[in-house]
């Protein structure tokens, strides 16, 4: 059996960055695996812009953002395999995966980075009444049809859920000739970002409804339309507010999750909330030296974010396989509080805190004029003030080592006050 | 000229169709879908019922039990997954016990084996998860899990490779009674048979009615489902009923053959016979009533609803034999459940009749009752998986990750006898789409395959039926601007 | 009076602010409903030259992938959106391309190029 200091499952933006960030710490062998034809993961079908402002300090678009980190790995010579699924890997860090020129290859490895991002929910997830007819895709499949493969989903369209790839589409399907006849959005704010609202929607016209989800579908053979209906406090639908819609299309854009099954088969303990392992500081899941970055630990609202997270896990898989790991030292445990769904990392370890760690964050609903406040028992160990949050945007805090130290219990809690 | 033609390619047609491909008849198969299998037999509770629910006398009755013992021998003739797992129906209260002891003297009528009523104790032993409020139930060793779609499918090609023709997309539209012999119209096209067998399911009331006047009536009853994620495993590891109301056998909780978990169904009867929508309504009711059986089922965790319409028939029983009005025109009509389960012993029960209508029959000396094995790769040891890719290097790429099928499986069920037309069609036969992503990463991929295979552009690569197009054209098509040219003067004035 | 109103994309909070025009003050608007003043600047640019990249596809030939990604390397008045479109949509490329190529020179007269935003 084949073996490697390190195995990145995934060669999307988090695989990517994380293997590249591993070399350049002082790892020998890196193997990238990626079940694609080409590396880059979503990114190859993000034509559009806004990717890069936080890492390149410039606004490019996914395929640009893509081709320099490709390049990079490159030119670092790290091996990586394409086409190739990777079947399970184990506690041991076996990993056992099967491409068509190969075959079934098993290898085994020092540490391992999970980086399989996430995927789109689907309609059956949400349980959305009516027939079952074809011209229903996911918001991403969509986008796949359409950027690499030059195809045209559907003429009249309607979208449900205000993802950022479901706006992203609505514009990118206006510009190719379609009609996007209406976003429908069960939440009172839309799930992706504000830019979108306005570069996506807005610019073309294209109505974004809040508060109403589809109700029925309708058609047998391909959709013909849609039942939208306005919903009340308790999500249910307001009787008497049904209208109907006449479409060819439903494109669903409904959130992404996590997609951990692999992750499961290394007995990588998962945080409910998030749907990704549980994590420390250095990205490292309970299992030791399996570490994990990107969508795959939760669902980003930026890839510069995820590059940044996965050099953190790229990084530390180095040091882990050179023996500079060293063990735990004390354990500070994240806790989400008032208005915070979930905070990643779920621990820090403290005396392992080089300068600061970022904690990254999503609110539970929308905010203004708050303060984001890191306690430890009774102490204040930061404070920001907010004037306007909400769930489609992920909140960071920066939290120096020097502040740590003030961590008395190993508990930090964040709080919306 | 055909000597018998059969109509309707679900599970009762099907199974007709593939126990006279015994014999040396000409025979023809008429689907008026894109695919066998594409009515009530792919959307049903998919249970190989023991045989208590039926009372004593009736054709269930008489068609449950031994079509139940025949599963076995004929899943493996055709390589069709099937599981013995046992059923329990439960009781919530004293009374309910009394409608146990019923089902099991009913049973016993019915000559169905190895039954026993059990307590609360034994109950929980078999399922952990079910609700602590259940007294007793009603324990069915012989009651098992089958994929109903890729049964009929099985027979189908069985049926073909043994000399049956299959017409899809041939909706019989007219029926003439010539001289001796029966001219089937399918739209522009028309065959003729001696002897015409109606299995046409939702539609054999009017079928009937195309030589006969109506002697019964269908009566469309939709049931409701959810199919919840391989994560939840085994939930339940037995097909948990409740006890039957007038309207059915209730709700249900069972584990599927391919490892899902569903519930389902609710029972409403329709007007529509095409009327395969879910609702608001029949989700929340399965909801709650199958919440009475087991607690702890997460919304979150369902992947798909669908809803099937069984064909109910107005006598209230199966409706079997030759047309009193119409010579060699038999009804094989009404078959909801046990119609599953019955359909192996129905199929020979017909092919007695036509024996006695056409004299007797001579044995098809070519006959072969086994199908060509179905590669799963993921079944496979490791040995074989390497094996297989050195012979194949398709076995080697995964298509479908939450199944995990490889492009060898699916280009398989593409070339086989009544093969996959279809995403739809390779989903029936191969699974990929019916994981927990729905075919959002396969999908594109499977129709890529679809169109190579079939020698056709992927703009015609088809969802089931003619009419459900996938891909609308190209991008990059300056004709589709002409309507809507003022949408980037879209003004935002106050 | 002539008035708009504009979301402000600077930042998540995404301001309605209103542009008024008022020949009285400097700039020759009146703006309201900004939480801050990044959001002058941007709501007048965009009432009087809303401009944006524009980010799409052109066909590809000999290559695995039939399109290929492409982008203006400044950003075009919003309202040509759709003509520039129609340009792109009639040109088709041959590989090998490399990322930054120029596809299409100063298309419609704007000065503004599209190029390749990925190497083929």
């Amino acid at each position: 059996m084949n073996e490697y200091d390190i195995a990145v499952i995934g060669g999307g933006p988090a695989g990517l960055a994380a293997a590249i960030e591993a070399k350049k710490h002082g790892a020998g062998t890196v193997l990238l695996i990626d079940r694609e034809m080409e590396l880059g993961g979503i990114l190859q079908q993000c034509v559009h812009n806004g990717f890069g402002l936080h890492i390149f300090r410039e606004e490019l678009t996914g395929t640009e953002y893509a081709e320099r980190f490709i390049k990079e790995l490159k030119e670092l010579r790290i091996e990586y395999k394409l086409d190739t699924m990777v079947l399970s890997i184990t506690e041991e860090k076996v990993i056992s995966m099967v491409n068509k020129t190969e075959g079934l290859v098993n290898i085994k490895a020092k540490a391992v980075i999970l980086a399989m991002g996430c995927r789109e929910r689907t309609r059956g997830a949400i349980n959305i009444p009516g027939t079952r007819p074809s011209g229903i895709f996911t918001a991403g499949t969509a986008q796949r049809f359409v950027n690499k493969e030059g195809y045209m989903v559907g003429r009249n369209i309607v979208i449900l859920g205000s993802g950022d790839i479901g706006m992203i589409m609505a514009r990118r399907l206006t510009l190719e000739g379609a009609r996007v006849k209406v976003v429908a959005e069960a939440l009172p704010y839309p799930g992706g970002l504000v830019r979108n609202v306005v570069q996506c929607l807005e610019d073309y016209g294209i109505p974004l409804l809040l508060n109403h989800t589809i109700v029925d579908i309708k058609g047998k053979n391909r959709i013909e339309g849609v039942t939208i209906a306005e919903l009340d406090e308790n999500r249910k639908p307001i009787g008497g507010t049904e209208q109907f819609y006449e479409c060819d299309t439903l494109l669903l854009s409904v959130g992404l999750i996590p997609e951990n099954e692999l992750s499961k088969g290394a007995d990588v303990k998962l945080d409910p909330i998030t749907g990704g392992p549980v994590v420390n500081e250095s990205m490292e899941t309970t299992v030791r030296g399996v570490f994990a970055c990107g969508n795959v630990v939760h669902v980003h609202d930026l890839v510069d974010y995820v590059t940044e997270e996965s050099r953190t896990a790229g990084r530390n898989a180095a040091r882990f396989v050179n023996g500079e790991a060293g063990g735990y030292g004390p354990v500070i445990r994240t806790k989400p509080g008032n208005g915070i769904r979930y905070i990643v990392p779920h621990f820090i370890r403290r005396d392992k805190v080089e300068r600061s760690v970022d904690l990254f964050m999503r609110v539970d609903r929308i905010f203004t004029d708050k303060k984001l406040v890191v306690k430890s028992g009774d102490i204040v160990i930061r404070a920001i003030n907010k004037a306007y949050m909400r769930p489609g945007e992920m909140e960071r805090i920066n939290i120096t080592a020097e502040s740590l130290k003030a961590a008395e219990n190993l508990s930090l809690t964040i709080d919306v006050e | 000229m055909y000597d018998i033609a059969v109509i309707g390619a679900g599970i009762t047609g099907c199974s007709i169709a593939r126990e006279l491909s015994r014999y040396n008849i000409k025979i023809l198969l008429i689907e008026k879908n894109s695919d066998v299998a594409d009515g009530t037999t792919k959307a049903n509770s998919a249970i190989v019922h023991a045989g208590y629910d039926a009372k004593p006398g009736t054709l269930k009755a008489r068609f449950n039990v031994p079509g139940a013992l025949m599963y076995e021998k004929l899943c493996s003739e055709l390589d069709v997954p099937y599981k013995k797992t046992g059923s329990l129906v439960l009781a919530f209260s004293p009374e309910e016990m009394k409608t146990i002891q019923k089902l099991y003297d009913q049973g016993i009528a019915n000559g169905v084996p190895d039954m026993e009523i059990i307590g609360k104790d034994k109950v929980h032993e078999i399922d952990g998860n079910l609700s602590d409020e259940v007294v007793g139930a009603l324990y069915a060793r012989n009651a098992g899990i089958v994929s109903p779609w890729e049964l009929a499918i099985a027979l189908a090609e069985n049926a073909v490779e043994n000399g049956v023709e299959l017409f899809l997309d041939s909706e019989v539209t007219r029926i003439e009674k010539m001289n001796g012999l029966y001219r089937l119209h399918m739209g522009d096209r028309f065959a003729e048979a001696r002897f015409v067998i109606n299995c046409a399911g939702l539609y054999s009331d009017k079928v009937n009615e195309m030589v006969a006047a109506p002697s019964f009536k269908i009566l469309p009853r939709r049931g409701q489902y959810n199919v919840f994620d391989k994560s939840l495993g085994n939930f339940v590891n037995t097909v948990i009923f409740q006890c039957p109301s007038d309207s059915g056998k209730g709700v249900l909780i069972s584990p599927t053959i391919h490892g899902n978990i569903f519930i389902g169904p609710d029972a409403e009867d329709i007007e529509d016979r095409e009327a395969v929508q879910t609702t608001l309504e029949g989700i929340s009711y399965i909801w709650e009533a199958s919440a009475r059986s087991a607690k702890g089922l997460k919304p979150n965790a369902v992947i798909t609803a669908f809803a099937g319409i069984r064909a109910r028939s107005s006598t209230d029983d199966f409706v079997i034999g030759e047309s009193k009005e119409a010579k060699g025109f038999i009804n094989v009509a009404g078959i909801e459940s046990p119609g599953l389960t019955a359909a192996p012993a129905i199929a020979v029960h017909v092919a007695d009749i036509v024996k006695g209508l056409m004299g007797g029959l001579e044995v098809n000396p070519g006959f072969n009752p086994v199908r060509r094995r179905v590669v799963r790769f993921m079944e496979l040891s490791e040995e074989d998986k390497r094996i297989l890719i050195k012979q194949d290097p398709r076995y080697g790429r995964i298509i479908c990750r939450c199944e995990s099928i490889t492009e060898g499986e699916i280009v398989d069920a593409i070339h086989r006898k009544a093969g996959a037309r279809s995403l739809d069609g390779v989903k029936k036969r191969v699974r990929p789409g019916s994981g927990r992503c729905q075919g959002s990463f396969c999908g594109p991929r499977v129709m890529e395959i679809l169109a190579r295979e079939l020698g056709i552009d992927i703009k015609d690569v088809v969802k089931n039926n003619r009419k459900s197009y996938i891909l609308a054209g190209e991008t990059k098509d300056n004709s589709l601007y002409e309507d809507i040219h003022d949408i980037a003067a879209a003004s935002r004035k106050v | 009076m002539e008035g708009s109103i504009v979301t402000c994309t600077i930042c998540p909070i995404g301001c309605r602010i209103e542009v008024i025009e008022d020949s009285s003050s400097d700039s020759g608007y009146l703006v309201k409903g900004n939480k801050c003043n990044r959001g002058i600047g941007y709501a007048i640019t965009e009432v009087t030259n809303p401009a944006r990249i524009l980010t799409t596809t052109v066909k590809l030939n000999n290559a695995c992938l039939r399109r290929l990604p492409v982008r203006t390397d400044k950003p075009v008045p919003k309202n040509l959106m759709l003509d520039c479109m129609k340009v792109i949509n009639s040109v088709e490329v041959d590989t090998p391309i490399e990322l930054g190529t120029v596809i299409i020179e100063n298309i419609l007269s704007t000065g503004v190029n599209v190029i390749s935003s990925k190497t083929v």
